[in-house]
């Protein structure tokens, strides 16, 4: 049983980390990198990791995210 | 660089990167197999020394506690260099921006925004608070804690708008709050020292196993890096928010 969840959570980090290389525009971008965090966070809880999926989850998918939309947002307006 | 000589220089990169890939991978325990002696050491014996459930806890801040006192330090250091480099530069100035249809108000969020905001900022500030105090019991601690209650700030900002934040969030606070963390991780360290043993020796009782005021240093440790942690991630986020919402290139004659 353990195995087909760590299975299934290597196959969501790689198709997402792939996803994040394959998206062209960053807003989107920050998203999809949400979601790769959160299939890394469940690899690791799979792998019985607790503490370290807490970790990746609030980096991975608070911390990351919202610097990067601030720091495009900043960019955005800079333009205008 | 013609296209001839990159082609040769990523060949012979590639060919070294796949080298030292190869024997870095094969040189790996399998997967799945039997966890490293050191780690079947510390499952054994930390629940007796630190009187700990989350063994993970007992390592970071007891075992190998001084590096975890330098990542604290290179968060404070991160934290003051972002603040240093999104100062308002000579040339800009802080200034909302200009309402081009005074007779328009802004439009408040919609309730249902509003709601959830309420509800998340309170659970996350609750959650949070429940992560930094139970460390020492289940998977979770100070800097997990931190980083969930300085999210607690942001969801406001998603519910309100930039003139409420930065009129109630409290900077003074936050700023106090990362310095005192991160130097009473080095005082609890001290403490080891003024009862003449070495720094960040676990001279607090251990109390008993399973409450959640017990491991001796590590809940206080916990304490003080969440109190580090939830306030730099809040200044980190309200230095990138000034960016965007208020920091500008000065107009007109310099």
């Amino acid at each position: 049983m353990s195995e087909v969840i760590i299975a299934v959570a290597l196959i969501w980090v790689a198709a997402s980390g792939t996803a994040v290389v394959l998206t062209r525009d960053p807003l989107r971008q920050a998203f999809v990198a949400g979601f790769f965090g959160l299939g890394l966070a469940f690899l690791y809880l799979s792998m019985q990791a607790g503490d370290v999926a807490l970790s990746q989850i609030v980096v991975g998918a608070i911390a990351l995210p919202l610097i990067v939309l601030l720091a495009m947002a900043k960019v955005r307006k800079d333009r205008e | 660089m013609s296209r001839r000589a990159r082609l040769m220089f990523f060949a012979v990169a590639a060919a070294a990167l796949a080298v030292t890939l190869g024997v870095g991978l094969a040189g790996l325990p399998s997967f799945g197999s039997q966890v490293s002696a050191y780690a079947r050491m510390l499952n054994e014996v930390s629940g007796r020394q630190r009187h700990v459930t989350d063994v993970v806890s007992a390592i970071t801040f007891d075992y190998r506690g001084i590096d975890t006192l330098f990542e604290e330090f290179i968060l404070l250091g991160a934290v003051t260099g972002i603040s240093v480099l999104l100062r308002p530069l000579s040339d800009e100035t802080r200034q909302l921006p200009e309402d081009k249809a005074p007779d328009r108000g802004i439009p408040p969020p919609s309730p249902a925004v509003w709601l959830l905001a309420v509800f998340l900022s309170s659970l996350l500030v609750l959650t949070g608070l429940e992560t930094v105090t139970h460390g020492t019991l289940t998977p979770g601690g100070g800097f997990q804690g931190g980083v969930i209650l300085a999210s607690a700030l942001y969801v406001v900002y998603l519910g309100t708008n930039y003139r409420t934040v930065e009129r109630y969030q409290p900077d003074a606070l936050l700023e106090s709050s990362d310095g005192v963390g991160a130097f009473g991780y080095v005082f609890i360290g001290l403490l080891g020292l003024m009862a003449g043993d070495v720094f960040l020796t676990n001279v607090v009782g251990l109390g008993v196993t399973g409450n959640p005021i017990s491991g001796g240093i590590i809940p206080l440790l916990n304490l003080t890096v969440g109190l580090e942690v939830a306030g730099g991630f809040a200044i980190l986020a309200s230095e990138f928010l000034d960016q965007t919402a208020v920091i500008r290139t000065k107009t007109g004659p310099r």
